[in-house]
C-alpha cells in the first residue's frame, strides 16, 4: 500500500518535536479523517531556521509532515508558503489515492504557522 | 519472524483437513447430484460432510445447507425469511458484521421496519431491550452469536428462548464462534445458524446455514435442485469435505484449543494494558478465547498496525472487510468509544498455532511502536496532561 519511501519516513519521521516560544505556532485538524498536528516554526530574516512537529494520524500523515518539514526547513516563508501537497506527495513519491487528503493538513499547518508568525510580526 | 495475530480475519487450513480434500479434486471429482458411481461416491462424501457439520452445533445433517460463506449464509437466512413472509419488522443489533447489518438496511430500503438495538459499554445486547423491541409484526430476531471486532459473547441462549416464546425466528451469525464456543440449536433455541469453514481452520469459500427442520426459508439462488431444491449450485464437493473436517476437529480439540488461546490472550492483553492510556474493549463481557481489542488512547491504530507489519507481525484495526474505509469502528462507537479512542483501537486474534515466545515479542513490539507513535502525537500529550501551546 505505501512504497519505500514513506514507509522510511513514518519508521523514522525527521523534525519531531515541540519547540519554547516558537515564532509560528498552529494546531489544524483535518475534518475528513480526525488526524490532527501542531507545527512550530522558528524564523531568522523571514528564513525558517528551525522546524518541529507533533502529528496524531496514520503512516500517510506521518511521514507527510515528515517530509514536508524537511522541504521547507531552511527556506524563506515566500518558498515555505508555496508548498503544496502535490509538492509533498510527488516527493514522497506517491501516496495511494485514499491517503492523499493526509498530506493537506500538513501543507495547512505550515501555512497556518506561517499565518501566525507574519501576525505577531 | 513472522507472527500472524489476525485470525478473526482468517486461519490457514488444517494440513489434516487439505489431505482429506485432496482426492475430491483429482480422483472423486464426481458431481454429488450425478447417478452414476463418480456422483455417488462424491454424494457419500457429501452426506458424512454433513453430519459432521451438523454434529458441531448440535443440529441434524438434514437441517444443513451448504453455502459459500458466512456472507452468503447471512444473506440467505435473512432474506429467505423476509422475502416469504412479504412484509414485517426484523429485531438486530447495531454491532452486527456487514454482511447482516448491509442485508438489514437494504430490507429495510425495501419496506421492512427494521430496529437496530444498541449495545452497553461491555458490547453486550440487553435481554430487556430485545423484549422491548417485539412488535405484533416481528418475523425475525438477527443477533450474533460473537462479536468479530471484540469477541464479545451475546446472550444467545436467553435471546433464543425470548424468540421462541413470542414465535418469532431466531438467526444468529455464529461465523466467528463455531468451532471456538460450545454452541447447541436445540439448548439455544436456534432457528437458523451461519458458519464459515475459514474461521475454524478450513478451506475459504465454503459455509453452512442451519435452517431448523420445519422452518421454511425462500430459495436464494435459482437454479438447479441441489440442496433440498432450496439452494442451486454444483456442489462444492472438496469444500464441503473439508468444511466436515475442520468442523468435526475443532470440536475435538475445542477445549484444549480454547484453553491455550485463552492463556496466550490474556498475557497478550496484560502486557499491553501496562501502557498509558489503554483498555480492553470488551473486558467485561464474556469474550472469544482468542480475541483482545485494546484502545491505544491519543495514537491512530492503522499508524500502529503499519509499524507492527513493518517488523512482521499482522494485526487489524477492526474487521478486515472495512480495512480502508477512513470510518472508526462502528462496533466500538456502539459501545460508547469516543472516535478518537475507537480510531485508537487494535485488533489482535491468537489462535491455536501462537506460542507464549510469539506472544511475548507481540507485546515488546507493540509497546515499543506504542510509545513512538505517543512520542509522536499532540493528542497523547495533551491527555497526559501536557500543556497546549497557546
Amino acid at each position: 500500500m505505501y512504497n519505500e519511501k514513506v514507509l522510511a519516513h513514518f519508521k523514522d519521521p525527521h523534525n519531531v518535536g515541540e519547540m519554547e516560544s516558537p515564532d509560528g505556532f498552529a494546531e489544524v485538524g483535518s475534518s475528513e479523517c480526525g488526524d490532527t498536528m501542531s507545527m512550530y516554526l522558528r524564523v531568522q530574516d523571514d528564513r525558517i531556521t528551525d522546524i518541529k512537529y507533533k502529528t496524531y494520524g496514520c503512516c500517510a500523515a506521518i511521514a507527510s509532515s515528515s517530509i514536508a518539514t524537511d522541504m521547507v526547513k531552511g527556506r524563506t516563508i515566500e518558498e515555505a508558503e508555496a508548498l503544496s501537497k502535490a509538492d509533498i506527495v510527488a516527493e514522497l513519491g506517491g501516496l495511494p489515492d485514499q491517503k492523499v487528503h493526509c498530506s493537506l493538513m500538513v501543507e495547512d499547518a505550515i501555512k497556518a504557522a506561517i499565518a501566525d508568525y507574519k501576525s505577531k510580526k | 519472524m513472522e507472527i500472524y495475530l489476525d485470525h478473526a480475519a482468517t486461519m490457514h487450513t488444517d494440513k489434516r483437513v487439505l489431505e482429506v480434500m485432496r482426492p475430491f479434486f483429482e480422483e472423486t471429482y464426481g458431481n454429488a447430484s450425478s447417478l452414476h458411481g463418480f456422483g455417488r461416491a462424491a454424494e457419500k462424501a457429501v452426506m458424512k460432510a454433513r453430519e459432521q457439520t451438523a454434529h458441531a452445533i448440535g443440529a441434524k445433517a438434514e437441517e444443513i445447507y451448504f453455502t459459500s460463506g458466512g456472507t452468503e449464509s447471512d444473506n440467505w437466512a435473512i432474506k429467505g425469511i423476509a422475502e416469504l413472509a412479504g412484509r414485517g419488522h426484523i429485531i438486530t443489533t447495531s454491532v452486527e458484521h456487514h454482511a447482516v447489518q448491509d442485508t438489514c438496511d437494504y430490507l429495510k430500503s425495501r419496506g421492512f421496519d427494521v430496529t437496530f438495538l444498541p449495545v452497553d459499554e461491555t458490547g453486550r445486547v440487553s435481554l430487556e431491550a430485545v423484549k422491548e423491541a417485539i412488535q405484533p409484526d416481528t418475523i425475525l430476531i438477527s443477533i450474533m452469536f460473537a462479536n468479530n471486532e471484540t469477541g464479545v459473547l451475546m446472550p444467545i441462549a436467553e435471546i433464543g428462548k425470548v424468540a421462541r416464546e413470542n414465535d418469532i425466528l431466531f438467526h444468529t451469525d455464529a461465523v466467528q464462534a463455531v468451532g471456538h464456543v460450545p454452541i447447541d440449536v436445540n439448548e439455544m433455541d436456534i432457528d437458523l445458524l451461519s458458519m464459515s469453514a475459514h474461521k475454524f481452520y478450513g478451506p475459504k469459500g465454503i459455509g453452512a446455514l442451519y435452517v431448523r427442520q420445519g422452518v421454511t426459508i425462500g430459495r436464494f439462488m435459482h437454479g438447479g435442485a441441489q440442496e433440498r431444491n432450496v439452494r442451486a449450485g454444483t456442489l462444492n464437493t472438496p469444500g464441503i469435505v473439508g468444511l466436515g473436517a475442520a468442523a468435526q476437529l475443532a470440536v475435538d480439540t475445542m477445549e484444549e484449543n480454547a484453553r491455550h488461546e485463552r492463556m496466550l490472550a490474556n498475557r497478550l492483553a496484560e502486557g499491553l494494558l501496562a501502557l498509558p492510556e489503554t483498555q480492553l474493549n470488551g473486558g467485561e463481557a464474556a469474550r472469544l478465547p482468542g480475541h483482545v481489542n485494546i484502545t491505544f488512547g491519543g495514537i491512530e491504530a492503522e499508524a500502529l498496525m503499519t509499524f507492527l507489519d513493518l517488523e512482521g507481525i499482522a494485526v487489524s484495526t477492526g474487521s478486515a472487510c472495512s480495512s480502508g474505509s477512513l470510518k472508526p469502528s462502528y462496533v466500538l462507537r456502539a459501545m460508547g468509544l469516543s472516535i478518537e479512542d475507537a480510531r485508537g483501537s487494535l485488533r489482535m486474534t491468537v489462535g491455536r498455532d501462537n506460542n507464549i515466545e510469539q506472544i511475548d515479542t507481540a507485546i515488546q513490539k507493540t509497546k515499543a511502536a506504542a510509545e513512538r507513535l505517543q512520542a509522536l502525537s499532540p493528542l497523547f500529550a495533551q491527555r497526559r496532561g501536557g500543556k497546549k501551546y497557546v
